[in-house]
């Protein structure tokens, strides 16, 4: 690993130079295939179907999970919603607690990790090649996997780290370890040492190479092609002050202007929906005929399956533990309200701001469709648009057909959202790395380091196998984060009968405003 | 039965006015106790990073501590060394939401604040803290000027 990213940085500084740019782009050629062939037989196991199908067991194994605890938790998601919501208004807050991490801001940190490029360029290329019917296995996947968010987060809090000089550290690597130590089963330790070791690739990678990769794509996609180390250096020199120097103000000021940012979105979408309102019936026509029959897309409804739950998987991230360590930081005394309060962030990020673009996507007209059959035209697979546009680009596409500025506040939200997850996912990144070296420092500062470089290499190169790898880490950590809830359900079941009862019988009570 | 009167400090001059006042007050009733209170403006409904909300309970530790060592332990300590009753509380929250809170849960007898400073487009927009108070309280509230 250690060579590679050391070939990985000298291609970079070749590339600075165009006397040698030519050459560096061998060197980069020849780092693919390098880093392709060593990660490749770990990226095919992650993404491999299942025998005698098309269907990645990944995607099985993460939508089971959510059913399965669905099922176990009776559809915790739709019988606390209510209460959820009431949670984060703080009605069951207590007033002494005051200046605390509230449940509002708990939710608030873990959704700006989580809604970003997911929710525009995924949604995209779910609708590009399974056709609108995507969306309902999205919105499916999406609500299923609120249960999953609840178990984890739920875990996060009560076995969470409080140290002695009052911060936290939360997250799969302490609730293995002290979930399977209590309930005396084997491998705690190892998992959670093997989970850290996952958790720090998914944040180099899917956390930060790959924000950084697209937040350059976007950035040139509008104001014209230049080198991507340029962008790097800019995003490795912000995140530095923010994460190495301490400078909170970039930090708040991210953090405040992308629910912002989230909103516009979200209004611009209501805005295109409400003018096109007639078309609305005719585009959830084609969410549910799609999602049956596939109208023509590949592989039809399997096909429109699959792009459905794989895309809302690595928008929400449900199951895959990083929520559980942005949501220990709370301030309560029952750890059950954070898994309530967790569940709501699936239904925003996937059943709500995934739809929208789905919705607005289907609605632009940007999908061409063959109008002697009614089904959509395939090109090697993709449905073919108008301008072949797909990920970024054919969302901004369809929100620029009905406003033309559009493509470029839709710039700022990316660049705003990249480099929030990219914040969100260097503190998953360091819980993992303090929680296997421990904390200090001159370790931390290490991580960080990494991290900003990281940051430059991801928008400089346009590695495919590395992007690929780095999916496939934060699936890899799903695997293991899920074996583990699957073991230490009990322990949740048993804190939620407990609070809802004593929620029964009045002795928690909402709190006088 | 002793009377009770709530003060609103902000560590600046509008706070120690408030408080002359109040040591007026309590002078001329006798038995009286006064309950300085600082307000530390905080929304449980701001946007934070993931550090910031680890780091969080220290912060407000550090905040508190802060608060009483500069502001309230003096104030309330040389009320006390007059002879006149007094504590001091440090809390997070909405000032005007909160006078009101702690007045209503000490029943004390009424309020005692000083006009704000802040001025312009803010307070056209948020309105003051003491305008809040003065139509939102279940006491009655002094504003010295």
């Amino acid at each position: 690993m250690k060579l590679t990213i050391a070939t990985l940085l000298a291609a970079l500084f070749l590339g600075a130079n165009p006397a040698v740019a030519q050459e560096a782009g061998s060197i980069d050629q020849a780092v693919n295939e390098v880093f392709a062939t060593a990660t490749g037989p770990f990226v095919s196991l992650i993404f491999a179907p299942i025998p005698g199908t098309s269907f990645p067991w990944i995607v099985t194994w993460l939508v089971i999970a959510a059913s399965l605890f669905t099922l176990y938790f009776g559809f915790i998601q739709i019988r606390a919603f209510r209460h959820s919501i009431e949670l984060v208004r703080g009605a069951y807050s207590d007033p002494n607690d005051a200046g605390e991490v509230s449940h509002f801001q708990a939710l608030a940190t873990a959704l700006s990790g989580t809604v970003g490029l997911g929710n525009i360029a995924g949604v995209a290329v779910a609708v590009g090649i399974g056709g609108p019917g995507a969306t309902f296995w999205m919105i499916l996947a999406g609500l299923l996997g609120m249960a999953t968010k609840f178990t984890e987060c739920t875990l996060g809090v009560k076995y969470r780290n409080e140290y002695a000089d009052g911060t936290v550290s939360g997250g799969p690597m302490y609730y293995i370890s002290k979930g399977f130590a209590e309930r005396r089963v084997p491998g705690g330790k190892f998992l959670a040492v093997l989970f850290s070791l996952l958790c720090i690739l998914g944040a180099l990678g899917g956390g930060n190479m790959f924000q950084a990769n697209q937040a350059h794509a976007q950035i040139s996609g509008v104001f014209g092609a230049y080198p991507g180390w340029v962008t790097g250096l800019v995003f490795a020199a912000i995140l530095y002050a923010v994460i190495v120097g301490g400078i909170k103000s970039i930090a708040r000021v991210t953090e405040k202007v992308v629910p912002f940012m989230g909103v516009v979105y979200v209004i611009a979408a209501l805005v295109i929906l409400a003018v096109n309102f007639d078309q609305i019936g005719w585009a959830f026509g084609q969410i549910f005929a799609g999602a049956f029959t596939g109208l023509g897309v590949a592989g039809g409804m399997v096909g429109a399956l699959i792009q459905g739950f794989k895309r809302a998987a690595f928008s929400n991230e449900a199951g895959v533990g990083s929520a559980a360590i942005a949501h220990a930081a709370v301030r309560t005394k029952e750890p059950i309200t954070e898994g309530l309060v967790s569940l709501l962030e699936p239904f925003i990020d996937t059943v709500v701001i995934c739809t929208m673009t789905a919705l607005v996507i289907t609605i632009s007209g940007q999908l061409l469709i063959d109008p002697e059959t009614g089904k959509y035209l395939i090109d090697g697979g993709t449905i073919q648009t108008i301008g072949n546009t797909s990920g970024v680009g054919l969302t901004s596409a369809a929100f620029a057909s009905a406003f033309s500025w559009f493509p470029y506040i839709l710039a700022i939200a990316v660049v705003l959202f990249a480099f929030s997850t990219m914040i969100s996912w260097s503190y998953y990144g360091l819980k993992a790395w303090t929680y296997l070296f421990g904390e200090g420092q001159t370790k931390e500062l290490t991580f960080k380091l990494l991290f900003c470089v990281f940051a430059v290499v991801g928008a400089a190169a346009s590695l495919g196998p590395v992007i690929d790898f780095s999916d496939a880490a934060i699936f890899a950590m799903a695997v293991v984060n899920i074996s583990a809830l699957y073991v230490l359900m009990p322990i949740v079941k048993r804190e939620l009968k407990s609070y809802l009862s004593r929620l029964k019988s009045g002795e928690i009570k909402k709190v006088a405003r | 039965m002793s009377a009770k009167i709530v003060i609103g400090l902000d560590g600046g001059g509008s706070g120690n006015r408030a408080v002359s006042h109040a040591r007026k007050l309590a002078t001329l009733i006798g038995d009286c106790e006064l309950i300085l209170v600082y307000v530390i403006e905080w929304s449980p409904y701001s946007f934070q990073t993931p550090e910031e909300n680890a780091e969080r309970h220290n912060r407000r530790e550090d905040e508190i501590g802060a608060a009483l060592a500069r502001v309230v332990t003096p104030a309330v300590e040389a009320l006390q060394k007059d002879g006149i009753a007094a504590r001091g509380l440090v809390k997070h929250g909405h000032v005007a939401k909160l006078l009101n809170r702690i007045a209503a849960e000490e029943a004390a007898d009424q309020i005692v604040i000083a006009r704000s400073s802040e001025d312009g487009i803010a307070e056209r927009v948020f309105g003051s803290s003491t305008a809040n108070l003065v139509m939102n309280a279940s006491v009655p509230v002094t504003v010295v000027g």
